[in-house]
């Protein structure tokens, strides 16, 4: 506490003012956190996407038929903003082949296909005993060689986001274990149980930044991981903060606005005022990564939902079919309506449920029919506020919504469109059931298209001048020859002899050259047209 | 009075001031016709960024310049299906004209499309590489053709010569991948295209 407040109060430009905005919704966390963290069975086959996210893939180390043992890396890039992947359990590749990822639409990636041996042999690695004698660099390869992500669910390298601290000074690092959204509880119960791992982490996260000071902020309801954290964090510099249960705090930019009152500006990194966020589940991979020595192969994952008997906290490895895992707790087929990936509010509905679990997948929620009802009819908009009132990036989602159902690009530029984090706080106040979000990331999308038809419009003008050029170009070309064609070939036209560069040689063929213009010219008398274009050419 | 205008001197200086008068106003009028010229075709340029560059001719012309040309005259902006909504929407800001939706004669909005030949169908015959606008295929007289992906704009021009219909238009993936379909567009604009 002693440095924390006076690092902040450093930070703070004006008076505090706690993030703007921001819902209540009813957390849902007991049922999940009232059973203890445990490791998942390792199921038959895992399905590991060479994508962890976005489009751009990684390149596979194995062939099908290969074994594996567990902590192997099967997967490189040099690409920056992807990661290595490792195997989970030691095992045969099976496949690598297109199976289905999850997605809100049917959609399928390129996988590697393990099946396990049930030896769960490992590679040999290296623990450390103390980071302290690496230097940064070397912290930061070691974490580049594990392949963490963000787990959080930003999906950007942590490698990555060390490095750019180098360039910038950081003053504080963050972890977050800021958890706001209903039913995830992943971060909580890493906390409770493994507190003295996550704050290794933060210190070993913290040495590679480099960044002068370091907190933890957390939710102040969250007793039990606060007094894990308290009994732990006693012979460490690392501070512990506590901030009010409010939705989206969790968010990176919001968080810092709370914890700091700076605003990240738009279209900024946090890294450019000097402030780094990390959350607590890289900091526990960090920890295994460097400590341990072993890769990131699991990740904690919540599963909850009204269709769940035993909603729990799993450890699960990367790859586990996530129908596994519902089997797992209990799924009740019956009550079962939908599976979203990531939180009520902000995650996305699953085409499916045989997809496996990613790196960055935090919560899976079986839906049932009174928790999630389906949606509501949509009203018109009566233009009460309440929108604006919840919005913790300060934006006006009234506003946005009228400029994305006429498709006003430029207004919703204008209106911030971009700083919006989709959090979901507008449609879950909206009175009229505006499914507010939909639009924000339709339009979004629609303005990432936009600017790539832009970049490729500009291609097709320079093409369709170029074309019109060179049709121009064909046209006249046809109409010499034909004029050519009006002129029989004559034998000495038609014979073509290899140059000799010799000065008789040349003189012999000017000569001959003018014997047959002089011959030509006696035969066809209107032939100055077709002879022209011959020296033309 | 009389004498006064007489006077050579003053005579002189008459002409010379009417001369210098009307060259003035002349180079005015010049000045002005100029910037009348260079707005208009800077008014060509940037009504012509404002359109698709698909160069399909849906709207009647040959190609997106001479379309611009002739809204720059002032033939109607409502003509251009490929550039949808926000096309009409750039157009009525830039040239502050009242709004008008796509015209249906010339066709309705679709994601953009890609040329694909079935390239074993492919006889070789070369119409569709004279309807490509921006010579997006590739293939000589007899030998099979292909459709250069990342040039096609989907304008649908090469599918009418195909003598043996081996030439589809399809949607690609894009590297933007769009999950999300606007509510509105989700319920109406897009059921044409589905049953397609």
């Amino acid at each position: 506490m002693r440095f924390a407040e006076k690092i902040i109060e450093s930070l703070c430009v004006s008076t505090r003012q706690p993030m703007p905005g921001g819902i209540k919704p009813p957390d849902y966390k007991q049922e999940t956190l009232r059973s203890r963290l445990m490791p998942t069975p390792i199921p038959e086959e895992l399905i590991l996407p060479l994508a962890q996210h976005g489009n751009s893939r990684s390149r596979p180390l194995v062939k099908p038929g290969d074994k594996v043992l567990k902590y192997q890396a099967i997967a490189c890039s040099d690409v920056t903003g992807i990661v290595d992947l490792h195997a989970p359990t030691s095992g045969i590749v099976l496949a690598i082949e297109n199976f289905p990822i999850p997605s809100p639409v049917d959609k399928e990636s390129k996988c590697i296909l393990l099946k396990k041996d049930g030896l769960d042999a490992e590679i040999d690695h290296n623990t450390l005993a103390n980071y302290r004698s690496l230097s940064y660099l070397e912290l930061i390869k070691l974490i580049e060689q594990a392949g963490i992500f963000g787990l959080g669910g930003a999906e950007y390298p942590s490698r990555l986001k060390l490095k750019s601290g180098k360039n910038k000074k950081i003053k504080l690092l963050i972890i977050n274990a800021v958890e706001c959204e209903p039913y995830i509880t992943a971060d909580e119960a890493l906390l409770r149980e493994k507190a003295q791992f996550v704050v290794q982490g933060a210190e070993i996260l913290q040495a590679a930044c480099m960044a002068e000071h370091c907190v933890i902020v957390i939710e102040s309801n969250k007793a039990d991981a606060i007094k894990a954290l308290e009994q732990t964090q006693l012979n460490s510099s690392i501070e512990l903060f506590k901030i009010a249960a409010k939705y989206p705090t969790g968010s990176e930019k919001q968080l810092i606005q709370a914890v700091t009152s700076k605003e990240v500006p738009s279209g900024k990194y946090p890294t450019d005022i000097g402030i780094l966020m990390h959350n607590a589940g890289t900091a526990y991979a960090v920890y295994q990564a460097v400590i341990e020595g072993k890769p990131c192969i699991s990740r904690i994952t919540t599963l909850a939902g009204g269709s769940l008997k035993t909603p729990k906290n799993f450890e699960a490895l990367i790859g586990t079919p996530i129908d596994y895992l519902l089997n797992l707790c209990g799924l009740n087929q019956q009550t079962h309506t939908m599976t979203l990936m990531g939180g009520p509010l902000m995650g996305v509905k699953l085409a499916r449920t045989d997809v496996p679990i990613l790196k960055t997948t935090n919560c899976i929620i079986a839906a049932s029919e009174d928790k999630f009802p389906p949606a509501s009819i949509e009203l018109a908009c009566i233009r009460c506020g309440f929108c604006a009132d919840v919005c913790p990036a300060s934006l006006l989602p009234q506003q946005l919504y009228l400029y994305a159902k006429c498709q006003n690009f430029s207004e919703l530029i204008s209106h911030g469109l971009n700083d919006c984090i989709e959090c979901g706080a507008c449609a879950y106040v909206c009175p009229s059931n505006i499914p507010l979000i939909q639009y924000y990331r339709a339009s979004k999308d629609e303005l990432a298209s936009q600017l790539e038809n832009k970049i490729s419009s500009e291609q097709w003008k320079q093409r369709f001048q170029h074309h019109q050029y060179r049709v121009k170009k064909d046209k006249e070309a046809r109409r010499d020859s034909k004029r050519r064609e009006t002129i029989k070939p004559t034998e000495l036209t038609l014979k073509i002899s290899p140059p000799i560069f010799s000065r008789e040689a040349a003189k012999k063929e000017i000569a001959a050259a003018v014997v047959r213009v002089r011959k030509r010219k006696a035969q066809f008398i209107a032939s100055s047209g077709g002879e022209n274009t011959e020296t033309d050419k | 009075m009389e004498a006064f205008i007489e006077n050579q001197f003053v005579r002189f200086v008459l002409l010379i001031s009417t001369a210098v008068f009307l060259a003035y106003r002349l180079l005015l009028v010049s000045k002005y016709l100029c910037k009348e010229y260079l707005k208009q075709k800077s008014m060509v340029d940037r009504i012509n960024s404002y359109l698709p560059q698909t160069q399909c001719g849906r709207c009647g012309y040959k190609g997106c310049l001479p379309y611009a040309r002739a809204i720059s005259q002032g033939d109607m902006i409502n003509k251009c299906p490929p550039g949808g909504i926000s096309t009409i929407l750039n157009l009525v800001e830039l040239l502050n004209e009242p709004g008008l939706r796509l015209n249906p004669a010339h066709g309705v909005f679709q994601p953009p499309l890609t040329a694909v030949i079935r390239e074993e169908e492919c006889i070789g015959c070369t119409k569709c590489i004279q309807a490509c606008p921006v010579d997006a295929i590739l293939g000589a007289p007899k030998l099979m053709h292909t459709v250069i992906t990342d040039e096609c704009t989907g304008c649908d021009l090469c599918i009418e010569p195909c003598p043996v219909d081996c030439i589809d238009l399809v949607l690609l993936p894009t590297s933007s991948p769009r999950y999300w379909l606007n509510p509105i567009i989700q319920n109406s604009r897009f059921n044409t295209l589905e049953t397609n």
